[in-house]
């Protein structure tokens, strides 16, 4: 079972909830999904209305809430909006987002290393979305948190694992949780990236914008299971040639 | 450096032949392409794209489901005063008009944020004329801390403005600035701009530069079709938006696309554009760039404005009025141009549901806003 901090999740599916048509819509695919942590944009819910669309169905279905800091360019407005949502949510969960670009929205590795260090010691479980940069992932595993959240591709690219050969470091090298974040499209890339040992992967754009998002989000599920089965099952390793059939070394045993 | 130097390496006779010339083989070769530059922009404007118009619409719509979803955010214009110092052929607020002028005071403007909240908004678009001393930065000094607390996003349509007083209208909660060229023809421009501040054409063309410099959230850029040959003037618009995003790649930017309407002016468009060709525009548009914000007002049709939200559209306005007061008070007279889509803002609402989109109100939180 995947620990971060002190919650153990039974799914390592974690879903997002924008982008859906309408929230019963994003409710009901996330659910299907078997997801039991969403985030959320703080800019974009109302955290102070327990009524909002988006927050509501969540809190009913006792999801555990990722408040994110999307919006945020630098490590101040991220600080301070983290303790914002901290404080009107009655969580200390907190996805670390600082794009200081908006088209492609990659993360700033130096103001997000500079906020999760004071997040953490302000008591936050910081999940910092971060570039695939296995030196980066060990300094924010050494400031303290609790999990690292590389990207697969560009967010909401759709691409897949693009950045496959630096989250197999990552993942070799993790004291912490590596949950796979953005770009992956299709159920496909979550099992590899559960197959090569993500701890989790975090979908949104492709169950969200997909023709039917409920089916969709099944889909997913039952990907990062059998990803996962196989991961712990020992994949076979792959050899590109036969194996000879006169070992270079049966002389040793003349 | 600005945009002006980039500017003045282009010749708007040679850009406009260039994209007469271009065939359907350009069009197929830009609409096969999965990173499209400046020369597919003008395959995709160019009459040879029109027998392609279906197949952009289906590619436009892909592009804006994946990065934008299932969603409409919306806004409203709030009309601070009708004051102008600028003569412009095309504009009601025109100080050639002989209309009532009005300026809200701080009462007239709660007033109005109390009946906009109400219609659910938390996006505005903060609108004036241009007069330098009854509406300028003391005036905005004063009036913007009384309109932020009640919006997290903040955006103005205002005259341009130096880069320091920008910076200072961002620490008071802006968040987004308008700043259309209107034509991006020098002449042209002078021929519709006779007096006041809105002659000088290459202040306004450096205006987005000041903005970014200033760390302005996100700038808004566009021509006001029907002054000068559509299809030229928006090439323009690409041209700046791809300076503006290698130059300020921290900026957000959008981009509007107002067709002239009738005013109390009452100017004829030299240039007509019909509903295919701003569908054509609007789709190359999200084909050029697919993470631009595009956005529709009411200028348009109730029928036109629902057809066309899925291909490529991210934000709305509704339910807007074009006059000082216009949502509180009843004396409704003066308003800068013609509403064509007058419903409510609820009747919107319910338009979006209804075409299976999300619409979305509020997309920002003041604590990104760099409030001082």
């Amino acid at each position: 079972m995947l620990k971060i901090a002190n919650k153990t999740f039974q799914s390592r599916l974690f879903t997002g909830t924008g982008k859906f048509s309408n929230s019963d819509l994003m409710a009901k695919a996330i659910i299907a999904s078997g997801s039991q942590l969403a985030t959320m944009a703080l800019k974009r819910v109302d955290i102070d209305d327990r009524q909002d669309n988006i927050l509501k169905p969540l809190i009913e279905s006792s999801i555990q809430l990722l408040p994110n800091t999307s919006g945020a360019k630098n490590a101040q407005d991220a600080i301070y909006a983290a303790h914002l949502a901290r404080e009107a949510l009655a969580t200390n969960w907190l996805k670390l987002e600082i794009h200081p670009d908006p088209k492609y929205l990659m993360p700033d590795p130096i103001e997000t290393l500079a906020a999760a260090e004071q997040l953490v010691k302000d008591g936050f479980v910081v999940l910092p979305y971060c570039h695939a940069d296995p030196v980066l992932c060990k300094r924010l595993e050494e400031v303290g948190c609790a999990a690292v959240m590389p990207l697969g591709a560009p967010i909401g690219s759709n691409k897949g694992i693009a950045s496959l050969d630096f989250l197999e470091i990552i993942i070799n090298q993790a004291k912490v949780p590596v949950i796979v974040d953005a770009g992956i499209g299709a159920p496909s890339h979550a099992a590899r990236a559960m197959e090569i040992g993500a701890d989790a992967v975090l979908v949104n754009t492709a169950i969200a914008t997909a023709s039917n998002p409920v089916a969709m989000a099944t889909a997913f599920k039952f990907a990062v299971e059998s990803g996962r089965i196989a991961f712990e099952s020992g994949l076979a390793s792959q050899v590109s040639h036969a194996v000879a059939s006169s070992p270079l070394t049966s002389f040793l045993e003349l | 450096m600005s945009f002006v130097d980039r500017f003045r390496q282009f010749d708007w006779d040679d850009i406009a032949l260039s994209i007469r010339s271009k065939t359907a083989a350009d069009v197929e070769k830009a609409l096969s392409k999965s990173r499209r530059d400046l020369e597919d922009f003008k395959a995709l404007i160019s009459p040879a794209a029109e027998p392609y118009l279906e197949q952009m619409a289906q590619a436009s719509y892909a592009l804006t489901r994946q990065r934008f979803g299932h969603t409409m955010s919306l806004y409203i214009p709030l009309y601070l005063s009708n004051l102008c110092a600028n003569a412009c052929s095309y504009c009601g607020f025109s100080m050639e008009n002989r209309i009532k002028r009005r300026t809200l005071d701080k009462q007239e403007i709660e007033a109005e944020i109390n009946a906009i909240k109400l219609m659910k908004f938390d996006s505005v678009l903060l609108v004036t004329g241009e007069h330098e001393t009854k509406v300028g930065m003391k005036y905005f000094r004063q009036m913007l801390p009384v309109i932020k607390p009640s919006f997290n996003y903040l955006a103005m349509e205002v005259q341009p403005l130096e880069q320091d007083e920008y910076a200072e209208l961002k620490s008071l909660g802006l968040d987004a600035v308008m700043v259309y060229q209107e034509t991006y023809h020098p002449s042209t421009y002078a021929m519709h701009h006779l007096r006041g501040n809105k002659t000088n054409f290459e202040f306004r063309l450096e205006t987005p530069d000041r903005l970014a410099r200033a760390g302005i959230d996100k700038i808004g850029i566009g021509a006001l079709i029907g002054l000068e040959d559509w299809r030229t003037d928006c090439f323009f618009v690409a041209a700046h938006l791809d300076y503006l995003e290698r130059t300020y790649w921290q900026t957000r930017y959008s981009i509007s696309f107002p067709r002239l309407r009738p005013c109390a002016g009452g100017l004829q468009p030299k240039s007509i554009m019909s509903d295919k060709q701003l569908v054509q525009l609007i789709c190359a548009y999200r084909l050029f760039n697919s993470q631009v914000e595009l956005s529709l007002s009411t200028r348009e049709s109730e029928l036109f404005r629902d057809n066309v939200l899925p291909l490529g559209i991210t934000s709305m306005s509704a339910a807007s009025k074009t006059q000082p007061g216009g949502y509180a008070m009843q004396d409704v007279e003066l308003e800068q141009f013609e509403i064509s889509d007058d419903r409510s803002a609820a009747s919107v609402e319910s338009m979006i549901r209804n075409k299976g989109f999300d619409p979305v109100w509020r997309d920002w939180h003041s604590a990104f806003s760099g409030v001082v």
